[in-house]
Protein backbone atom coordinates (compact mmCIF):
# COMPACT_ATOMS: atom_id res chain seq x y z
CA UNK A 1 0.00 0.00 0.00
CA UNK A 2 1.04 3.51 -0.90
CA UNK A 3 0.84 6.66 1.59
CA UNK A 4 -2.54 8.43 2.12
CA UNK A 5 -1.69 11.83 0.84
CA UNK A 6 -3.88 15.36 0.53
CA UNK A 7 -3.15 16.54 -2.67
CA UNK A 8 -4.57 18.50 -5.99
CA UNK A 9 -5.89 15.96 -8.39
CA UNK A 10 -4.31 17.60 -11.10
CA UNK A 11 -0.82 16.92 -9.73
CA UNK A 12 -1.71 13.57 -8.12
CA UNK A 13 -2.22 12.82 -11.98
CA UNK A 14 1.42 13.91 -12.97
CA UNK A 15 2.97 12.27 -10.23
CA UNK A 16 0.91 8.61 -11.14
CA UNK A 17 2.34 9.78 -15.02
CA UNK A 18 5.75 10.30 -13.65
CA UNK A 19 5.36 6.71 -11.29
CA UNK A 20 4.53 5.14 -14.60
CA UNK A 21 8.00 6.24 -15.89
CA UNK A 22 6.78 7.72 -19.13
CA UNK A 23 9.26 8.47 -21.44
CA UNK A 24 8.18 11.23 -23.31
CA UNK A 25 5.12 13.86 -22.60
CA UNK A 26 4.01 16.38 -25.34
CA UNK A 27 1.57 18.83 -24.01
CA UNK A 28 0.09 22.14 -24.85
CA UNK A 29 -1.41 24.00 -21.53
CA UNK A 30 -4.92 24.92 -21.75
CA UNK A 31 -7.33 25.48 -18.85
CA UNK A 32 -8.56 23.17 -16.96
CA UNK A 33 -5.50 20.57 -17.71
CA UNK A 34 -2.79 23.37 -17.07
CA UNK A 35 -1.95 21.93 -13.46
CA UNK A 36 -1.47 18.69 -14.72
CA UNK A 37 1.42 19.79 -17.61
CA UNK A 38 3.08 22.33 -15.57
CA UNK A 39 3.76 20.14 -12.75
CA UNK A 40 4.72 16.95 -15.61
CA UNK A 41 7.11 19.99 -17.31
CA UNK A 42 8.87 20.60 -13.37
CA UNK A 43 9.53 17.18 -12.31
CA UNK A 44 11.36 17.05 -15.38
CA UNK A 45 12.95 20.43 -15.37
CA UNK A 46 14.01 19.42 -11.63
CA UNK A 47 14.90 15.75 -12.84
CA UNK A 48 12.72 13.58 -10.95
CA UNK A 49 11.33 12.33 -14.37
CA UNK A 50 13.61 11.18 -16.86
CA UNK A 51 11.69 12.03 -19.79
CA UNK A 52 11.61 14.38 -22.93
CA UNK A 53 8.87 17.22 -22.25
CA UNK A 54 8.23 18.46 -25.31
CA UNK A 55 6.67 21.88 -25.19
CA UNK A 56 4.70 22.05 -28.36
CA UNK A 57 3.36 24.68 -30.40
CA UNK A 58 -0.01 23.35 -30.73
CA UNK A 59 -2.60 20.49 -29.65
CA UNK A 60 -2.22 19.40 -33.36
CA UNK A 61 1.46 18.84 -33.08
CA UNK A 62 1.28 17.33 -29.64
CA UNK A 63 -0.55 14.28 -31.09
CA UNK A 64 1.89 14.29 -34.61
CA UNK A 65 5.01 14.14 -31.38
CA UNK A 66 3.14 11.97 -29.20
CA UNK A 67 2.38 9.02 -32.47
CA UNK A 68 6.05 9.45 -33.40
CA UNK A 69 7.24 8.85 -30.25
CA UNK A 70 4.95 6.02 -29.31
CA UNK A 71 5.72 4.66 -32.87
CA UNK A 72 9.36 4.54 -32.38
CA UNK A 73 8.23 2.68 -28.71
CA UNK A 74 8.71 5.20 -26.17
CA UNK A 75 5.98 5.27 -23.11
CA UNK A 76 4.06 7.96 -24.18
CA UNK A 77 1.48 10.92 -22.43
CA UNK A 78 -0.11 13.81 -24.06
CA UNK A 79 -3.25 15.82 -21.64
CA UNK A 80 -5.80 18.54 -23.16
CA UNK A 81 -9.59 20.08 -22.85
CA UNK A 82 -11.86 21.18 -24.87
CA UNK A 83 -10.51 23.48 -27.94
CA UNK A 84 -6.81 21.60 -27.74
CA UNK A 85 -9.13 18.59 -28.31
CA UNK A 86 -10.37 20.09 -31.25
CA UNK A 87 -7.30 21.63 -32.38
CA UNK A 88 -5.58 17.89 -32.47
CA UNK A 89 -8.68 16.33 -34.08
CA UNK A 90 -6.96 15.30 -36.96
CA UNK A 91 -4.25 13.13 -35.37
CA UNK A 92 -6.33 12.05 -32.77
CA UNK A 93 -7.94 9.65 -35.32
CA UNK A 94 -4.71 8.48 -36.59
CA UNK A 95 -3.43 7.13 -32.99
CA UNK A 96 -5.72 4.39 -33.28
CA UNK A 97 -5.54 3.02 -36.51
CA UNK A 98 -1.77 2.82 -36.53
CA UNK A 99 -1.84 1.34 -33.16
CA UNK A 100 -0.03 3.65 -30.95
CA UNK A 101 -0.74 3.01 -27.29
CA UNK A 102 -0.35 6.60 -26.34
CA UNK A 103 -2.28 7.72 -22.72
CA UNK A 104 -4.21 10.82 -22.78
CA UNK A 105 -5.95 12.83 -20.15
CA UNK A 106 -8.69 14.70 -21.22
CA UNK A 107 -9.76 17.31 -18.72
CA UNK A 108 -13.33 17.68 -19.58
CA UNK A 109 -14.35 21.30 -21.04
CA UNK A 110 -17.02 22.94 -23.02
CA UNK A 111 -16.54 23.46 -26.34
CA UNK A 112 -16.76 27.28 -27.32
CA UNK A 113 -18.62 29.89 -28.17
CA UNK A 114 -19.79 31.13 -26.26
CA UNK A 115 -16.33 31.26 -24.80
CA UNK A 116 -16.27 28.79 -21.82
CA UNK A 117 -13.64 27.17 -19.95
CA UNK A 118 -15.60 25.45 -17.80
CA UNK A 119 -16.97 21.34 -17.09
CA UNK A 120 -19.26 19.87 -19.17
CA UNK A 121 -18.57 16.62 -21.93
CA UNK A 122 -18.98 18.04 -25.03
CA UNK A 123 -15.17 18.07 -25.79
CA UNK A 124 -15.17 14.15 -25.34
CA UNK A 125 -17.93 13.83 -26.86
CA UNK A 126 -17.03 15.14 -29.98
CA UNK A 127 -14.22 12.17 -30.56
CA UNK A 128 -16.91 9.35 -29.59
CA UNK A 129 -16.07 7.81 -32.51
CA UNK A 130 -12.40 8.08 -33.22
CA UNK A 131 -11.18 4.45 -31.93
CA UNK A 132 -9.51 5.11 -28.60
CA UNK A 133 -10.71 3.11 -25.32
CA UNK A 134 -12.31 5.71 -23.55
CA UNK A 135 -12.68 5.54 -19.73
CA UNK A 136 -14.43 8.22 -17.27
CA UNK A 137 -13.85 8.68 -13.55
CA UNK A 138 -15.51 10.00 -10.24
CA UNK A 139 -12.76 11.03 -8.35
CA UNK A 140 -8.97 11.83 -7.50
CA UNK A 141 -8.27 8.62 -6.54
CA UNK A 142 -10.01 6.72 -9.65
CA UNK A 143 -8.06 9.54 -12.21
CA UNK A 144 -4.72 8.16 -10.32
CA UNK A 145 -5.40 4.72 -10.54
CA UNK A 146 -6.54 4.90 -14.38
CA UNK A 147 -3.37 6.22 -15.18
CA UNK A 148 -1.61 3.16 -14.61
CA UNK A 149 -4.03 1.31 -16.12
CA UNK A 150 -3.92 3.02 -19.27
CA UNK A 151 -0.49 2.52 -19.52
CA UNK A 152 -1.26 -1.31 -19.20
CA UNK A 153 -3.90 -1.49 -21.35
CA UNK A 154 -2.82 0.37 -23.79
CA UNK A 155 0.64 -1.06 -23.82
CA UNK A 156 -0.15 -4.56 -23.72
CA UNK A 157 0.63 -6.46 -26.88
CA UNK A 158 -2.96 -7.92 -27.63
CA UNK A 159 -4.19 -4.64 -27.66
CA UNK A 160 -1.89 -1.72 -28.57
CA UNK A 161 -4.54 1.27 -28.59
CA UNK A 162 -4.70 4.54 -27.45
CA UNK A 163 -6.78 5.33 -24.47
CA UNK A 164 -8.55 8.43 -22.91
CA UNK A 165 -8.84 8.89 -19.28
CA UNK A 166 -11.66 11.58 -18.78
CA UNK A 167 -11.75 13.50 -15.69
CA UNK A 168 -14.09 16.43 -14.91
CA UNK A 169 -12.59 19.98 -15.46
CA UNK A 170 -12.24 21.62 -12.34
CA UNK A 171 -15.04 19.92 -10.44
CA UNK A 172 -11.75 17.38 -10.10
CA UNK A 173 -8.89 18.62 -11.48
CA UNK A 174 -8.98 22.06 -9.15
CA UNK A 175 -10.21 19.55 -5.85
CA UNK A 176 -7.88 19.19 -3.20
CA UNK A 177 -8.74 15.65 -1.50
CA UNK A 178 -7.09 12.49 -0.27
CA UNK A 179 -5.76 9.85 -2.51
CA UNK A 180 -3.67 6.62 -1.52
CA UNK A 181 -0.46 7.08 -3.71
CA UNK A 182 0.76 3.12 -5.20
CA UNK A 183 3.98 2.01 -3.68
CA UNK A 184 6.82 1.69 -6.43
CA UNK A 185 6.92 -2.09 -6.40
CA UNK A 186 3.37 -2.20 -6.87
CA UNK A 187 3.30 -0.30 -9.93
CA UNK A 188 6.31 -2.29 -11.24
CA UNK A 189 4.49 -5.75 -10.35
CA UNK A 190 1.15 -3.73 -12.78
CA UNK A 191 3.15 -1.93 -15.44
CA UNK A 192 5.68 -4.08 -17.52
CA UNK A 193 7.98 -2.41 -19.82
CA UNK A 194 6.73 -1.22 -22.87
CA UNK A 195 7.68 -3.48 -25.32
CA UNK A 196 5.89 -2.57 -29.06
CA UNK A 197 4.40 -5.20 -31.01
CA UNK A 198 5.75 -3.29 -34.30
CA UNK A 199 8.17 -0.16 -33.97
CA UNK A 200 9.91 2.48 -36.19
CA UNK A 201 13.79 1.50 -36.14
CA UNK A 202 16.22 2.11 -38.43
CA UNK A 203 17.95 -1.34 -38.29
CA UNK A 204 14.36 -2.86 -39.61
CA UNK A 205 12.59 -0.25 -41.66
CA UNK A 206 8.73 -0.12 -41.49
CA UNK A 207 6.30 1.64 -42.70
CA UNK A 208 3.31 3.54 -40.53
CA UNK A 209 0.26 5.45 -41.82
CA UNK A 210 0.28 4.68 -45.31
CA UNK A 211 -2.18 5.38 -47.75
CA UNK A 212 -5.05 3.29 -47.79
CA UNK A 213 -6.44 2.34 -51.29
CA UNK A 214 -10.44 1.78 -51.67
CA UNK A 215 -9.31 -2.05 -51.97
CA UNK A 216 -7.94 -2.05 -48.63
CA UNK A 217 -9.40 0.33 -46.24
CA UNK A 218 -12.24 -1.32 -45.67
CA UNK A 219 -10.78 -4.31 -44.20
CA UNK A 220 -8.07 -1.95 -42.24
CA UNK A 221 -11.11 -0.60 -40.67
CA UNK A 222 -12.84 -3.53 -40.11
CA UNK A 223 -9.48 -5.07 -38.11
CA UNK A 224 -9.13 -1.79 -36.31
CA UNK A 225 -13.17 -1.83 -34.84
CA UNK A 226 -12.49 -5.95 -34.02
CA UNK A 227 -9.30 -4.41 -31.80
CA UNK A 228 -10.97 -2.39 -30.01
CA UNK A 229 -13.66 -4.90 -29.30
CA UNK A 230 -11.19 -7.23 -28.29
CA UNK A 231 -9.46 -5.04 -26.40
CA UNK A 232 -12.20 -5.65 -23.37
CA UNK A 233 -10.74 -9.26 -22.44
CA UNK A 234 -7.31 -7.01 -21.50
CA UNK A 235 -9.29 -4.27 -19.98
CA UNK A 236 -11.32 -6.48 -17.47
CA UNK A 237 -7.73 -8.18 -16.70
CA UNK A 238 -6.24 -4.64 -15.94
CA UNK A 239 -8.72 -4.20 -13.60
CA UNK A 240 -9.02 -7.53 -11.64
CA UNK A 241 -4.93 -8.02 -11.03
CA UNK A 242 -5.43 -3.82 -9.94
CA UNK A 243 -7.65 -5.12 -7.25
CA UNK A 244 -6.04 -7.51 -6.15
CA UNK A 245 -2.81 -5.43 -5.84
CA UNK A 246 -4.28 -2.38 -4.41
CA UNK A 247 -7.74 -3.50 -3.42
CA UNK A 248 -9.98 -1.50 -5.37
CA UNK A 249 -12.17 -3.26 -8.03
CA UNK A 250 -13.32 -1.48 -10.98
CA UNK A 251 -15.84 -2.31 -13.08
CA UNK A 252 -17.17 -1.42 -17.18
CA UNK A 253 -20.33 -1.20 -15.31
CA UNK A 254 -20.66 0.07 -12.10
CA UNK A 255 -24.25 -0.10 -9.85
CA UNK A 256 -25.32 1.66 -6.17
CA UNK A 257 -28.37 0.76 -4.33
CA UNK A 258 -29.46 -1.42 -7.35
CA UNK A 259 -30.96 -4.25 -5.85
CA UNK A 260 -34.82 -4.31 -6.75
CA UNK A 261 -35.05 -0.65 -8.04
CA UNK A 262 -37.43 0.45 -10.05
CA UNK A 263 -36.19 3.35 -11.56
CA UNK A 264 -31.87 4.20 -11.90
CA UNK A 265 -29.88 6.50 -12.38
CA UNK A 266 -27.69 7.14 -15.16
CA UNK A 267 -24.16 8.86 -15.08
CA UNK A 268 -20.73 9.05 -16.08
CA UNK A 269 -18.04 10.97 -14.50
CA UNK A 270 -17.49 13.07 -11.62
CA UNK A 271 -21.80 14.10 -11.15
CA UNK A 272 -22.30 10.03 -10.12
CA UNK A 273 -20.59 11.09 -6.92
CA UNK A 274 -23.71 13.65 -6.03
CA UNK A 275 -26.22 11.50 -7.51
CA UNK A 276 -25.20 8.54 -5.42
CA UNK A 277 -26.28 11.15 -2.33
CA UNK A 278 -29.50 12.18 -3.81
CA UNK A 279 -30.26 7.92 -4.45
CA UNK A 280 -29.38 7.97 -0.49
CA UNK A 281 -31.95 10.82 0.17
CA UNK A 282 -34.76 9.44 -2.08
CA UNK A 283 -34.65 5.73 -0.68
CA UNK A 284 -34.69 7.62 2.67
CA UNK A 285 -37.78 8.78 1.52
CA UNK A 286 -38.96 5.34 0.70
CA UNK A 287 -38.51 5.65 -3.21
CA UNK A 288 -37.16 2.63 -5.61
CA UNK A 289 -33.73 4.29 -6.78
CA UNK A 290 -31.20 3.43 -7.65
CA UNK A 291 -27.94 4.24 -9.85
CA UNK A 292 -26.17 2.85 -12.54
CA UNK A 293 -22.37 4.36 -13.65
CA UNK A 294 -20.90 3.64 -16.75
CA UNK A 295 -16.83 3.36 -16.52
CA UNK A 296 -15.59 2.44 -19.77
CA UNK A 297 -17.47 4.36 -23.05
CA UNK A 298 -15.30 2.37 -25.46
CA UNK A 299 -15.35 -0.61 -26.33
CA UNK A 300 -19.36 -0.10 -25.10
CA UNK A 301 -19.91 -2.59 -22.40
CA UNK A 302 -22.96 -3.91 -24.05
CA UNK A 303 -23.42 -7.56 -21.95
CA UNK A 304 -22.60 -5.80 -18.56
CA UNK A 305 -24.58 -2.79 -19.43
CA UNK A 306 -28.31 -4.66 -20.34
CA UNK A 307 -27.28 -7.25 -17.04
CA UNK A 308 -27.35 -4.18 -15.21
CA UNK A 309 -30.51 -2.44 -16.01
CA UNK A 310 -32.52 -5.52 -16.56
CA UNK A 311 -35.97 -5.12 -14.93
CA UNK A 312 -35.60 -1.77 -13.88
CA UNK A 313 -38.60 0.29 -15.32
CA UNK A 314 -36.99 3.98 -15.81
CA UNK A 315 -33.70 5.08 -16.30
CA UNK A 316 -32.67 8.48 -15.92
CA UNK A 317 -29.95 9.42 -18.47
CA UNK A 318 -27.64 12.22 -17.41
CA UNK A 319 -26.10 14.08 -20.07
CA UNK A 320 -23.14 16.28 -20.09
CA UNK A 321 -23.62 17.36 -24.13
CA UNK A 322 -26.27 18.11 -26.52
CA UNK A 323 -26.38 16.97 -29.93
CA UNK A 324 -28.62 19.85 -31.61
CA UNK A 325 -31.48 19.02 -33.49
CA UNK A 326 -30.69 15.41 -32.39
CA UNK A 327 -31.79 12.37 -29.97
CA UNK A 328 -31.13 14.90 -26.88
CA UNK A 329 -27.64 14.11 -25.20
CA UNK A 330 -24.98 10.94 -26.57
CA UNK A 331 -25.32 8.83 -23.32
CA UNK A 332 -29.09 8.50 -23.78
CA UNK A 333 -29.00 8.22 -27.79
CA UNK A 334 -26.57 5.12 -27.09
CA UNK A 335 -28.52 3.66 -24.21
CA UNK A 336 -31.61 4.13 -26.40
CA UNK A 337 -30.33 1.90 -28.92
CA UNK A 338 -28.77 -0.31 -26.94
CA UNK A 339 -32.05 -1.60 -25.13
CA UNK A 340 -34.22 -1.25 -28.51
CA UNK A 341 -34.97 -4.48 -28.86
CA UNK A 342 -35.00 -5.76 -25.33
CA UNK A 343 -38.12 -6.94 -24.13
CA UNK A 344 -39.67 -4.59 -21.42
CA UNK A 345 -37.78 -1.71 -22.27
CA UNK A 346 -37.53 0.65 -19.64
CA UNK A 347 -39.04 3.97 -20.04
CA UNK A 348 -36.28 6.55 -20.79
CA UNK A 349 -35.57 10.37 -19.40
CA UNK A 350 -33.20 12.39 -20.38
CA UNK A 351 -31.93 15.34 -18.60
CA UNK A 352 -28.96 17.32 -19.99
CA UNK A 353 -27.61 19.46 -17.38
CA UNK A 354 -23.71 21.02 -15.83
CA UNK A 355 -23.50 22.43 -18.96
CA UNK A 356 -20.20 24.81 -18.84
CA UNK A 357 -19.69 24.84 -14.99
CA UNK A 358 -23.33 25.25 -14.19
CA UNK A 359 -23.49 23.89 -10.70
CA UNK A 360 -25.91 20.71 -10.12
CA UNK A 361 -26.83 19.89 -6.51
CA UNK A 362 -28.00 16.62 -5.20
CA UNK A 363 -31.86 18.40 -4.55
CA UNK A 364 -31.67 18.93 -8.55
CA UNK A 365 -30.87 14.90 -9.37
CA UNK A 366 -34.00 14.99 -6.93
CA UNK A 367 -36.45 17.05 -8.57
CA UNK A 368 -35.31 15.17 -11.97
CA UNK A 369 -36.74 12.07 -10.42
CA UNK A 370 -39.86 13.77 -9.41
CA UNK A 371 -40.05 14.93 -13.06
CA UNK A 372 -39.41 11.50 -14.21
CA UNK A 373 -42.17 9.85 -11.96
CA UNK A 374 -44.90 12.64 -13.74
CA UNK A 375 -43.24 12.27 -17.42
CA UNK A 376 -43.70 7.95 -16.78
CA UNK A 377 -47.49 8.66 -16.43
CA UNK A 378 -48.09 9.60 -20.10
CA UNK A 379 -45.67 8.52 -23.54
CA UNK A 380 -42.31 9.31 -23.18
CA UNK A 381 -40.95 9.45 -26.78
CA UNK A 382 -37.33 8.63 -28.32
CA UNK A 383 -37.14 12.32 -29.01
CA UNK A 384 -37.60 13.93 -25.72
CA UNK A 385 -35.38 15.25 -23.38
CA UNK A 386 -34.98 18.41 -21.24
CA UNK A 387 -32.64 20.90 -20.99
CA UNK A 388 -32.39 20.98 -16.99
CA UNK A 389 -32.60 23.76 -15.57
CA UNK A 390 -32.79 26.77 -17.77
CA UNK A 391 -33.88 30.09 -16.77
CA UNK A 392 -37.26 31.56 -18.59
CA UNK B 1 -19.74 16.92 7.61
CA UNK B 2 -18.70 20.68 7.88
CA UNK B 3 -19.03 23.17 5.42
CA UNK B 4 -16.71 26.20 5.27
CA UNK B 5 -17.05 29.42 3.04
CA UNK B 6 -14.55 31.68 2.21
CA UNK B 7 -14.63 34.52 1.00
CA UNK B 8 -11.41 36.90 -0.23
CA UNK B 9 -10.22 39.12 -2.73
CA UNK B 10 -8.24 37.30 -5.60
CA UNK B 11 -4.56 37.30 -4.67
CA UNK B 12 -5.59 37.29 -0.77
CA UNK B 13 -4.98 33.25 -0.47
CA UNK B 14 -8.27 32.06 0.29
CA UNK B 15 -7.87 29.09 -1.75
CA UNK B 16 -4.49 28.59 0.02
CA UNK B 17 -6.83 28.69 3.15
CA UNK B 18 -9.36 26.41 2.02
CA UNK B 19 -6.71 23.87 0.63
CA UNK B 20 -4.16 24.34 4.42
CA UNK B 21 -7.58 23.67 6.38
CA UNK B 22 -8.11 20.39 4.24
CA UNK B 23 -4.60 19.41 4.05
CA UNK B 24 -4.64 19.50 7.48
CA UNK B 25 -7.58 17.20 8.13
CA UNK B 26 -6.58 14.47 5.57
CA UNK B 27 -3.25 14.33 7.87
CA UNK B 28 -5.54 13.67 10.94
CA UNK B 29 -7.27 11.08 8.98
CA UNK B 30 -10.01 12.41 8.09
CA UNK B 31 -11.57 13.07 4.16
CA UNK B 32 -11.91 16.57 3.20
CA UNK B 33 -12.11 18.54 0.13
CA UNK B 34 -10.91 22.39 -0.95
CA UNK B 35 -11.66 23.91 -3.84
CA UNK B 36 -12.05 27.74 -5.21
CA UNK B 37 -14.54 28.80 -7.31
CA UNK B 38 -14.12 28.13 -10.63
CA UNK B 39 -13.04 30.54 -12.73
CA UNK B 40 -10.61 33.53 -14.28
CA UNK B 41 -10.11 35.02 -10.59
CA UNK B 42 -8.95 38.29 -11.01
CA UNK B 43 -6.36 40.62 -8.55
CA UNK B 44 -8.73 42.36 -5.99
CA UNK B 45 -12.23 40.98 -7.21
CA UNK B 46 -14.30 39.09 -4.49
CA UNK B 47 -13.45 35.14 -4.87
CA UNK B 48 -15.07 32.40 -3.07
CA UNK B 49 -13.28 29.49 -2.03
CA UNK B 50 -15.28 26.29 -0.53
CA UNK B 51 -13.74 23.30 2.07
CA UNK B 52 -15.42 20.51 3.64
CA UNK B 53 -14.36 18.20 6.33
CA UNK B 54 -16.09 14.69 7.23
CA UNK B 55 -15.56 11.31 8.80
CA UNK B 56 -16.28 9.56 5.83
CA UNK B 57 -15.73 9.97 2.48
CA UNK B 58 -16.89 13.03 0.69
CA UNK B 59 -19.08 12.20 -2.47
CA UNK B 60 -20.82 15.64 -3.13
CA UNK B 61 -19.53 17.85 -5.85
CA UNK B 62 -21.46 20.31 -5.67
CA UNK B 63 -20.37 23.97 -4.15
CA UNK B 64 -21.32 24.72 -0.61
CA UNK B 65 -24.79 26.61 0.03
CA UNK B 66 -25.16 25.99 3.44
CA UNK B 67 -22.41 26.35 5.09
CA UNK B 68 -21.33 25.64 8.99
CA UNK B 69 -18.92 28.01 9.16
CA UNK B 70 -18.16 31.41 6.74
CA UNK B 71 -14.51 32.77 7.07
CA UNK B 72 -13.98 36.66 5.76
CA UNK B 73 -9.98 37.40 5.08
CA UNK B 74 -11.11 41.26 4.04
CA UNK B 75 -12.80 43.62 6.17
CA UNK B 76 -14.14 45.29 2.83
CA UNK B 77 -15.87 42.14 1.28
CA UNK B 78 -18.38 42.02 4.72
CA UNK B 79 -20.01 45.20 3.20
CA UNK B 80 -19.52 44.46 -0.49
CA UNK B 81 -21.04 40.75 -0.68
CA UNK B 82 -23.60 39.16 1.40
CA UNK B 83 -21.29 36.74 3.10
CA UNK B 84 -23.98 34.96 5.55
CA UNK B 85 -26.14 34.04 2.47
CA UNK B 86 -27.42 30.58 3.34
CA UNK B 87 -25.26 30.40 6.78
CA UNK B 88 -27.18 27.72 8.78
CA UNK B 89 -28.84 29.36 11.98
CA UNK B 90 -26.28 28.30 14.71
CA UNK B 91 -23.47 28.99 11.82
CA UNK B 92 -20.98 31.24 13.14
CA UNK B 93 -19.33 34.13 10.59
CA UNK B 94 -15.42 34.66 11.07
CA UNK B 95 -14.53 38.09 10.22
CA UNK B 96 -11.42 40.15 9.79
CA UNK B 97 -12.43 43.71 11.04
CA UNK B 98 -11.16 46.09 13.05
CA UNK B 99 -14.47 46.43 15.06
CA UNK B 100 -16.26 44.24 17.48
CA UNK B 101 -18.74 41.66 17.35
CA UNK B 102 -20.77 44.08 18.94
CA UNK B 103 -20.19 46.87 16.91
CA UNK B 104 -20.76 44.61 13.26
CA UNK B 105 -24.06 42.97 14.81
CA UNK B 106 -25.60 46.38 14.58
CA UNK B 107 -23.84 47.67 11.39
CA UNK B 108 -24.41 44.75 9.01
CA UNK B 109 -27.51 43.67 11.05
CA UNK B 110 -26.36 40.09 11.13
CA UNK B 111 -27.92 37.82 13.58
CA UNK B 112 -25.30 34.76 13.69
CA UNK B 113 -22.76 33.85 16.18
CA UNK B 114 -19.61 35.58 15.41
CA UNK B 115 -16.29 35.85 15.52
CA UNK B 116 -14.31 38.74 14.71
CA UNK B 117 -10.30 39.58 15.27
CA UNK B 118 -8.43 42.57 13.51
CA UNK B 119 -6.26 40.09 11.64
CA UNK B 120 -5.16 42.79 8.44
CA UNK B 121 -3.44 44.41 12.05
CA UNK B 122 -1.63 41.26 13.08
CA UNK B 123 -0.71 40.24 9.54
CA UNK B 124 1.42 44.14 8.88
CA UNK B 125 2.59 43.44 12.37
CA UNK B 126 4.13 39.99 11.88
CA UNK B 127 4.08 40.19 7.84
CA UNK B 128 4.62 43.28 6.87
CA UNK B 129 1.81 42.85 4.30
CA UNK B 130 -2.06 42.96 4.59
CA UNK B 131 -2.18 39.26 3.39
CA UNK B 132 -4.71 37.55 6.43
CA UNK B 133 -5.35 33.82 4.79
CA UNK B 134 -3.33 32.16 7.29
CA UNK B 135 -3.96 34.35 10.36
CA UNK B 136 -7.77 34.01 9.84
CA UNK B 137 -7.17 29.98 9.68
CA UNK B 138 -6.23 30.61 13.80
CA UNK B 139 -9.74 32.62 14.05
CA UNK B 140 -11.65 30.01 12.35
CA UNK B 141 -10.21 27.64 14.94
CA UNK B 142 -10.82 29.73 17.40
CA UNK B 143 -14.08 29.84 16.66
CA UNK B 144 -14.98 26.01 16.32
CA UNK B 145 -12.09 23.79 16.77
CA UNK B 146 -13.20 21.67 14.14
CA UNK B 147 -9.59 20.43 13.08
CA UNK B 148 -6.87 20.58 16.34
CA UNK B 149 -4.87 23.66 16.11
CA UNK B 150 -1.53 21.57 16.17
CA UNK B 151 -2.60 20.00 13.07
CA UNK B 152 -2.17 23.10 10.89
CA UNK B 153 1.35 23.38 11.84
CA UNK B 154 2.79 20.79 9.34
CA UNK B 155 0.88 22.11 6.44
CA UNK B 156 2.08 25.63 7.11
CA UNK B 157 5.76 24.83 7.59
CA UNK B 158 5.63 22.52 4.19
CA UNK B 159 3.58 25.27 2.45
CA UNK B 160 5.77 28.65 3.52
CA UNK B 161 9.25 26.89 4.03
CA UNK B 162 11.35 29.94 5.38
CA UNK B 163 8.41 32.27 6.22
CA UNK B 164 6.90 29.24 7.80
CA UNK B 165 7.94 30.86 11.04
CA UNK B 166 5.99 34.16 10.58
CA UNK B 167 2.62 32.29 9.43
CA UNK B 168 2.31 30.02 12.43
CA UNK B 169 2.79 33.16 14.50
CA UNK B 170 0.20 35.21 12.89
CA UNK B 171 -2.20 31.90 13.14
CA UNK B 172 -1.49 31.55 16.69
CA UNK B 173 -1.88 35.43 17.61
CA UNK B 174 -5.35 35.61 15.48
CA UNK B 175 -6.66 32.39 17.63
CA UNK B 176 -5.66 33.92 20.70
CA UNK B 177 -6.70 37.25 20.02
CA UNK B 178 -10.16 36.49 18.21
CA UNK B 179 -13.54 37.24 20.20
CA UNK B 180 -16.64 35.47 20.42
CA UNK B 181 -19.71 36.94 20.26
CA UNK B 182 -23.18 34.97 20.46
Amino acid sequence: MGERVGIEVSIAAAEAVKMANTDVIAAYPITPQTHIVEHLSELVADGELDAEFIPVESEHSAMSVCCGSSAVGARTFTCTSSQGLALMNEIVFIAPSLRLPIVMILANRSMSGPLSIWNDHTDVMSIRDCGWIQIFTENGQEVFDHVMFAFRVAENSSVSLPVIVNLDGFVLTHVIEPIEFWDKETVKQYLPDFKPVNQLHPDNPVTMGAFGLPSIFTEAKKAQDEALINSKSEILKAWKEMGDLVGRYYKPVETYQLDGSETVFLTIGSFGETVSVAVDELRAQGKSVGQVKLRLWRPFPFDEFREAVRGVKRIIVIDRAISYGGPGGPVASEIRSVLYQEENMPVITNFLCGFAGRDVTSDDYISMYEKTEQMAKGKVTQEDYIIYGVRE
Amino acid sequence: MIEVRLHGRGGQGAVTSAELLALAAINEGKYAQAFPSFGPERRGAPVIAFCRIDDKPIRIRSAIYKPDLVLVLDPGILRLVNVTSGLKEDGILIANTKYSGKELRKELGIKHPLATVNATHIAMEELGLPITNTTMLGSLLKAREIIPFDSLIDPLKKRFGRIAEKNIKVFTRAYQETELTR
